[in-house]
This record gives C-alpha cells, structure tokens and sequence, in this order.
C-alpha cells in the first residue's frame, strides 16, 4: 500500500497524516510538495491534510486548490484512486470542484476546537466501512472555516445518494443539515472538517479516527 | 489598465462577518441599519488589451468561489 500526502506552505496536520499513515500501513507516504505536477508512481491513497495552505489568502483552500499537484490528484481521483481531504484538505477538495459546496467561516465565528461526537450517516463507503450505520464517534475538529454550505438542491441530492458520510450529533459550526463530511459521486474522495489522524492512539483521548483510515486502507482485521 | 472586482456573498447565504460587523455598529449607537453585508474588492492592473472574457474567467475561476459568491467587474 503506497500513500501520498500532500504538503502546502502552510500545511500543519501533514506530519499527524504522515503518522496515521504509517501506523497503518507500516509505511511511510511520500510527502509530496504542492509544486510537483506528478505522483509518485502507483499511489493508490492520497491525503490533503490539515492546516492553512498559503495563508487562507483569498478563501480557504483557494489557492492550493489551483497549484500544480492538485491537476495529478484531481486526475488520480478520476481513476478511482481514494483521496481524502481533512479540514484545510476538505475546504482545497470544494475549492477544486472534487466535492459540491463550500466551507465558509463558522457561524458563531469562532474557532471551534474540540472533540465532537459524530453520526456515521453512509457506513458502506470505502472510508467508513469500519463503523456502523447510525453509529456515534468522537473525533477532534479545529478551525475557523468549517460551516458547510451547498444550496437546497444539492444538499438534497448528496443526502438522497448517501453522500453525506458523517454529520454533527450536535451544531458545531453552522453546517448545512449539520454536514461534517461528504463524499463525491464515486465514493472514492472523502472530505470531513474532523480529524480522523488526531484519534488514533489511545493517549489522543480515543482511536475512533483510527477505524477510518483501517477500512481506506484495507487492513481491516 | 485598472479593472476592479466586486466579490460578494450571493442572496440568501448567510453572512456571519456582516452580522458581526452589523452587531459592531450598533454597540457603537449606530441605529438604523438594517443588515450588513461584506464582500471583497479586488483591484486588477491588467494589459490594455484584455478581453471581456479573460476577466470573466479569472473571476470564475479563482477570484470568486461561484458555489457561494458573484462577482462584478467595473472596467474604466
């Protein structure tokens, strides 16, 4: 299993992906720089991890959104290849139109940093395998610009295709329908604003972010 | 030549900065003002000859995010 994350000026999760990574696998991914225009040869998982990607200048996420790796992932996501984007990584996703909507600064305007629990709403996907249907998980949120937003159309066909992978038990940041996390029409790309890679050791406080990287990475027991 | 773009929130989503900066205004006794709105302005010095279309493009495609935002460009 070869695994890729993606690194950003600005980047500060990559390393916490990197671990996860590597703790599942028993490999190291590369850590690919945002101005290579290639992957390394037969990648087949792909992380955007967590941070602030140049700054959050202009919007979250805009500007990696348009950097050079980012045409190889949108392309490698074409081929099937699983791509997951936390937090920072979710908002470059959307901004990428790899995911519909958008990630705007939360509704209280704070930033919400915290454990939070989680409905899993689609448990047959390639990420949430491990989890059950319905099933409520602890994993940490941090950031400003969380507050997911689509318009009424599209929410309805997400939720309609089972796209919605995970919502806020309860109001977090003003998310539409209290969407944490959405998978494009695939199933092959997951964005969540939780940080699945900050639960995976039992001294994080839980290892429910563990479980996810487990099914994306095919070691389920 | 200079060309500026008006960047705003579209109708109907919600605007937590401008409900702040309207709370703002009235904890400084500025009544009357019935709802804020806040966007981004972005000045441009481009070639004389840019077309219509190529500023069009670089607002669709980088300077506002058309999932949420519209934009408007006022050439001289």
């Amino acid at each position: 299993m070869k695994t890729a994350v993606i690194v950003f000026p600005g980047s500060n999760c990559d390393r916490d992906m990197a671990v996860a990574l590597e703790q599942v696998t028993g490999r190291a991914p590369a850590m690919v720089w945002h101005r290579e225009t290639e992957l390394p040869d037969g990648v087949d998982f792909i992380a955007l991890p967590g941070g602030f990607s140049y700054g959050d200048y202009l919007r979250s996420g805009a500007m990696a959104a348009r950097s050079p790796i980012l045409r190889s992932v949108a392309d490698a996501a074409a081929r099937g290849v699983p791509v997951l984007g936390v937090c920072n990584g979710f908002q470059v996703l959307t901004e990428a139109l790899l995911l519909p909507g958008a990630l705007m600064r939360n509704a209280g305007l704070n930033f919400v940093c915290r454990t939070v629990p989680l409905k899993v709403e689609n448990s047959q996907s390639l990420f949430t395998a491990s989890y059950n249907a319905g099933e409520e998980i602890n994993i940490p949120v941090a950031h400003h610009d969380g507050n997911y937003f689509a318009d009424a159309e599209t929410l309805d066909r997400i939720e309609g295709e089972g796209r919605v992978a995970f919502r806020y038990a309860d109001p977090v940041n003003g998310s539409a329908r209290d969407i944490a996390g959405v998978l494009n029409d695939a199933g092959n790309v997951l964005g969540m604003m939780p940080h699945p890679e900050r639960a995976i050791d039992r001294a994080h406080g839980g290892t429910d972010g563990l479980r996810l990287f487990e099914a994306a990475l095919g070691v389920l027991a | 030549m200079k060309v500026n773009v008006y960047v705003t929130l579209k109708p109907g989503v919600l605007d937590p900065q401008g409900k702040a900066i309207h709370h703002a205004l009235e904890g400084l006794g500025f009544g009357g003002v019935a709802d804020v709105r806040a966007g981004r302005f972005i000045e441009l010095d481009v070639a004389d000859g840019t077309s219509d279309a190529d500023l069009d493009a670089m607002c669709a495609k980088l300077l506002a995010n058309t999932v949420i935002e519209n934009y408007r460009i006022e050439r001289p």
